[in-house]
């Protein structure tokens, strides 16, 4: 089995995952989970950093710095208004 | 030693991370375990970029420490300036600047692995598997820039930079088609027929562009009601642009993540759309409300009103005084307004004199999936006083006042009772079956749907014209007067 033929394979199955853990999520949570989920999506960083290393050219190694930067933002800034967001929700129950 | 990395430790922090992705992800399907989730999905992404280093083992350290300084810095500085009420906007940007990265990635990887090499041959011989390979990343460009021109209208059109109403330009699907078309027949092309680097990427480019404009194209036709789907939609849009980056470069943890996130973009998109009644293809090609309501009969003279009384803040506020049981239904206009604290204060104003408070949150209340939630929740209100749609509907009949502050469609009772209306069949909040409605309004102009609300008219309706932040603070300073 080819590298593609897995990656399709786990793609699949990773998908059955997520509407399995995401099901049933309580409206509360629906905004923090969109910009949490957003933040994974800047998983692309990983990628962006390959892309920013593997060529010698200036112009693919710019679009990979550019990939980094944007990616960055999208990582940090989401994970970091979630956390912000879900402290508000957590504050309360102590009281 | 390097070989020891390459064949064990790497790929076992690569199956590390998209365990711990999913472990966050999960943890945040729950209010007790969301912080904790949201923490282990960071820590995913951090042994993903340490796997990753580890993998490319030489690597100029300068400009990646560069990228993430400045990249953290500004999703860091933004993440925490924002105000809660800008979240939909801030949202669509992170969404926006994630597809950019992975078109860009791939559009990185094809100059890279075809343009530069300019050896003569085809992207499909050259990237293998066929030509599947090609395509994916053709594919990747598509919905990775496609997400960033859709996101960044769907940021203008929240902001008020961009008419929050459908624009609807004549011949639209047949243009979108056409760039669909355009990317995938040139794209195609290009990959299994053309081997020179200059017409490579002059196609390369003319596929940017085209996607670029494709995601302005089915974005501009929605209407700001229908935000809380697009950003959705857009949400699963730049998951699955990290997982055919996963595809372009072969790396199975961007394949998970991004379809978890494409996974969650799905779901919500679905809630969405069942508590607006409509199918995704209507919310997509319907331009909802920009055409005139068809047949429209049963509410008697269609946009006119006839029995509208006005109130003042301090007939609303001895109406309330002795109310046992008060609901508040929060929508965009509470929002706009940032009128969250203010409905605290009088709702802790109404407990102290002995009322029961709740808050009425319909699913697509507000720009995005859960708005208000968080905008109560940043004014300290306690979690369980917020009710959702089916458990609060049935307590309406035993509610003395129901305050609607800057919702409309939601609440608007033509949903229900007129088979004409354009909304009919939606899912409302019945606050007519209150005893006192009392609704906050700016002016009488209908609500992002275009259609009149008959709840206006209804005997028990007390209409208070007002921006919802004055209002609400003209009836606190009232009420405390009593």
């Amino acid at each position: 089995m080819g590298p593609l033929l897995i990656g399709i394979y786990v793609f699949v199955l990773a998908m059955f995952i997520g509407f399995e853990i995401i099901t049933k999520i309580p409206p509360t949570l629906h905004t923090p989970l969109m910009s949490g989920a957003n933040a994974v999506s800047g998983v692309t960083v990983v990628g962006a950093l390959v892309a920013a290393q593997t060529s010698d050219t200036e112009i693919s190694s710019l679009l990979g710095f550019v990939a980094i930067i944007t990616a960055t933002v999208n990582v940090v800034g989401g994970f970091l208004v979630t956390d912000r967001m879900l402290a508000m929700f957590s504050k309360k129950k102590k009281k | 030693m390097s070989a020891f990395l390459n064949s064990s430790l790497v790929p076992t922090l690569y199956l590390l991370s998209a365990v711990l992705f999913i472990f966050g992800l999960k943890g945040l399907t729950r209010i007790r375990t969301a912080r904790r989730g949201n923490f282990t999905s960071a820590l995913a992404m951090l042994v993903a970029v340490i796997a990753t280093l580890l993998e490319m083992g030489k690597f100029d350290l300068q400009w990646i420490i560069i990228g993430l300084l400045v990249g953290g810095l500004v999703g860091a500085v933004a993440a925490v300036k924002v105000e809660m009420t800008s979240m939909p906007e801030m949202v669509a940007l992170f969404n926006g600047s994630g597809g950019a990265a992975s078109g860009l990635v791939a559009a990185s990887v094809l100059w890279h692995e075809v343009i530069e090499k300019n050896s003569g041959q085809t992207p499909a011989a050259l990237l293998g598997n066929g030509g599947v390979s090609g395509m994916i990343t053709i594919l990747s460009l598509l919905i990775g820039f496609l997400t960033l021109s859709g996101s960044l209208v769907a940021y203008l059109k929240l902001a008020g930079k961009l008419s929050g109403s459908p624009i609807l330009l004549p011949g639209r699907h047949l243009f979108n088609a056409a760039l669909l078309l355009g990317v995938l027949g040139v794209g195609a092309y290009a990959v299994f027929s053309l081997s020179d680097a200059g017409s490579l990427s002059l196609v390369a480019l003319a596929v940017v562009i085209m996607s670029l404009l494709l995601g302005i194209g089915l974005v501009i036709p929605i209407g700001g009601a229908d935000m809380p789907v697009v950003i959705s939609l857009l949400n699963s849009y730049s998951g699955l642009a990290a997982a055919a980056t996963g595809f372009v470069l072969g790396n199975n943890v961007l394949i998970i993540s991004g379809a978890l996130v494409g996974a969650s973009g799905l779901i919500l998109t679905q809630i969405m759309c069942v508590a607006m009644n409509r199918t995704l293809a209507n919310v997509l090609f319907g331009g909802f409300g920009a055409e005139p309501a068809s047949g429209g009969g049963g509410s008697g003279g269609k946009d006119e009103y006839n029995n509208v009384r006005s109130f003042s803040a301090e007939e609303a506020a001895l109406v309330l005084e002795n109310a046992e049981k008060v609901i508040f239904v929060p929508g965009y206009g509470l929002a706009v307004a940032q009128a969250q604290h203010t409905v605290r204060e009088l709702a802790s104003e109404l407990e102290r004199r002995g009322a029961e408070v709740s808050y009425a949150i319909h699913p697509v209340a507000g720009r995005m999936p859960g708005h208000m939630n968080v905008l109560l929740a940043e004014a300290d209100v306690p979690y369980e006083q917020l009710k959702e749609m089916d458990e609060i509907n049935p307590e309406f009949k035993n509610t003395d006042v129901a305050i609607v502050v800057g919702a409309n469609d939601v609440v608007n009772p033509a949903a229900m009772k007129d088979p004409g209306s354009p909304i009919y069949g939606m899912p409302i909040l019945e606050v007519y079956n209150a005893a006192t409605v009392i609704m906050i309004k700016r002016s009488l102009s209908p609500g992002f749907a275009g259609i009149k609300n008959d709840l206006f008219e209804y005997d028990n309706t007390m209409m208070l014209f007002a921006d919802a932040k004055k209002a609400v603070q003209g009836i606190l300073m009232e009420i405390k007067e009593l």
